[in-house]
């Protein structure tokens, strides 16, 4: 059962969603972390209670929101809060398990930019912003980062700190209560923390992608765990749960 | 004490060249209308404040309201940027555009001592973040454990604006479903338009979160049914995600941002040419070329 086609889309999203456990409480962001979160509650963790920063807890949506705040996750969410309640009494005090990060760039630190590329007073591109995520990377039990792998991705040093892994130099994260990144999914591999160092290196490679090929994508020069091992290929259950969640979008979402 | 008006009047008599407005709605109730109809009056010199400036920001700034904007997250939701606002910051058009940024928990911190009174609201936040440094945020320690906090300073909007699902005829909004910060925000501000989708004898409240803001909170309430269009009024609507996603095209390229306003905002005298075009399927239609 392992042996169907995928896109790097979909390994990216199974993998994440391995990741999350049955009862976790898990603050999910739009696009693949939503994908993945709720493969993960369709699937193998039906218990995880999922967090959208609208102030919908426990949500379940039978199609993927387009926003954080279409009417799907407050019409089946166990309840709804308002954003000053969602950030202050669930999030800062400490109820989230996981949080689900993405963000334009990621450094060698875990450091996340979803500000800006380039100068912040001259950009070369104007991002959307911070959002809830700097909370989501300081206060969450621990955060899983999903980014696609280049070396316009994965730099040396971000060009704004948005959203706070290991600090500027890897000192580590005083002030924060969280962990932090535990483990960055991308399109090639799995790439995570030294537990001394904080600097990420890469601890496992999707099937049929070659170590150098994740070294070239990444712009610091990456560390290979002794111990690295090759990701199981996503299951064709898994796939048929993940492209009829797609489907079903599509088709609530369409004109 | 609410006065039951039309937009026209409500923005006419509150909205001021030069003042603080902040127009909220988390994904739900976006007042669209209000915004609409202070593009069409032309207001200028506007500090624009919203956690999520979305497609009506987008509006707002290119069409040359805002002259400042305070936000958190400014992007077209599920769909990529707001073409709009990203013009104004990478190019100054239609003017530059000042920027203050702050996060989610920061901006609903401020929102909320703005409506408590007090000079600033306390989080664990920024510690570590570029954003202490673009932001009026500082450390305080905490009296009781010496923690090191997050002080971020009040908000308090001179005109707030949202959208909600009924008014009674005494004034009363009520309002349901995700609620955002629409109660901090009427709260927190000096004066408040409210447009509703339905004035009743009695509000219902039936759906989730029943928020109740009584009519001595607020200065004016409109009836605009439809006001959030594309976002959405749960019981009345649903989002138009459709229409999120055609805005990315409409707003890329600035002379067909330009001729959309034109014929939905600006050309015509108040929202009932919108709302015909929502109802109608013309909105969803419309093509540059037009």
């Amino acid at each position: 059962m392992t042996d169907a086609a995928y896109t790097s889309a979909e390994i990216m999203s199974v993998v994440a969603a391995r990741h999350l456990h049955d009862g976790q409480v898990c603050f999910v962001g739009i696009g693949l972390p939503s994908e993945a979160a709720n493969l993960a509650r369709l699937s193998h963790a039906p218990g995880v209670v999922l967090i959208y920063e609208s102030g919908t807890i426990g949500a379940r949506p039978d199609v993927l929101p387009l926003s954080i705040g279409d009417g799907e996750l407050a019409e089946k969410a166990d309840l709804v809060v308002s954003v000053p309640e969602i950030f202050s009494y669930w999030l800062q005090a400490g109820r989230v398990d996981v949080g689900f990060l993405s963000a334009a760039q990621i450094d060698r630190f875990g450091n996340l930019n979803s500000t800006v590329i380039g100068s912040y007073d001259d950009p070369i591109v104007r991002l959307p912003g911070a959002g809830g995520a700097p909370e989501i990377a300081s206060s969450a039990g621990e955060v899983i980062v999903m980014l696609r792998q280049s070396r316009r991705t994965f730099v040396e040093s971000v060009d704004f700190i948005t959203s706070v892994g290991f600090g500027r130099t890897g000192e580590g994260r005083p002030g924060h209560s969280g962990a932090g990144p535990t483990v960055v999914i991308t399109d090639l591999g799995v790439l995570a923390p030294d537990p001394t160092s904080h600097e990420l290196r890469l601890v496992a490679i999707h099937p049929g992608i070659e170590v150098g090929e994740v070294i070239d994508s990444t712009g610091w020069e990456l560390k290979v765990a002794d111990d690295l091992e090759v990701t199981r290929a996503p299951t064709s259950a898994e796939l048929r749960l993940l492209r009829d969640l797609k489907e079903r979008t599509a088709a609530a979402h369409a004109p | 004490m609410a006065e039951i008006t039309t937009l026209r009047e409500a923005v006419e008599e509150l909205v001021l060249d030069g003042a603080t407005v902040a127009l909220e709605g988390f994904t739900h109730l976006i007042p669209f209308a209000a915004g609409h109809e202070i593009i069409r009056q032309a207001k200028s010199g506007l500090t624009l404040v919203r956690m999520t400036p979305d497609v009506l920001y987008d509006q707002m700034i290119g069409t040359g309201c805002a002259r400042r904007l305070v936000f958190s997250w400014g992007g077209n939701p599920g769909v990529g940027s707001l073409h709009r606002l990203r013009d104004a910051v990478e190019h100054g058009h239609p003017h530059q555009l000042e920027l203050e940024e702050h996060t989610h928990a920061g901006m609903a911190t401020r929102y909320a001592a703005g409506a408590s009174g007090l000079p600033f609201g306390i989080l664990r936040g920024y510690v570590g973040t570029d954003l202490r440094g673009r932001a009026e945020v500082a450390s305080i320690a905490s009296p009781f454990d010496g923690e090191e906090l997050t002080a971020v300073k009040a908000l308090n909007p001179d005109v707030g604006v949202i959208h909600a699902q009924q008014a009674d005829r005494r004034g009363n909004v009520g309002l349901w479903g995700i609620t955002g910060v629409q109660r901090e925000v009427v709260l927190a501000s000096t004066s408040v338009i409210v447009t509703v989708e339905e004035i009743v004898d009695e509000l219902d409240l039936e759906g989730p979160s029943p928020v109740v803001l009584p009519a001595w909170t607020i200065d004016a309430i409109a009836e605009v049914p439809h006001g959030c269009h594309p976002s959405y009024a749960m019981g009345y609507s649903t989002r138009d995600n459709a229409f999120y996603t055609q805005w990315d095209g409409i707003s890329r390229d600035r002379s067909t941002f330009d001729r959309w306003i034109k014929a939905f905002v600006t050309g015509p005298s108040d929202f009932s040419t919108y709302r015909t075009a929502i109802e109608d399927g013309s909105l969803l239609g419309w093509a540059a070329d037009d």
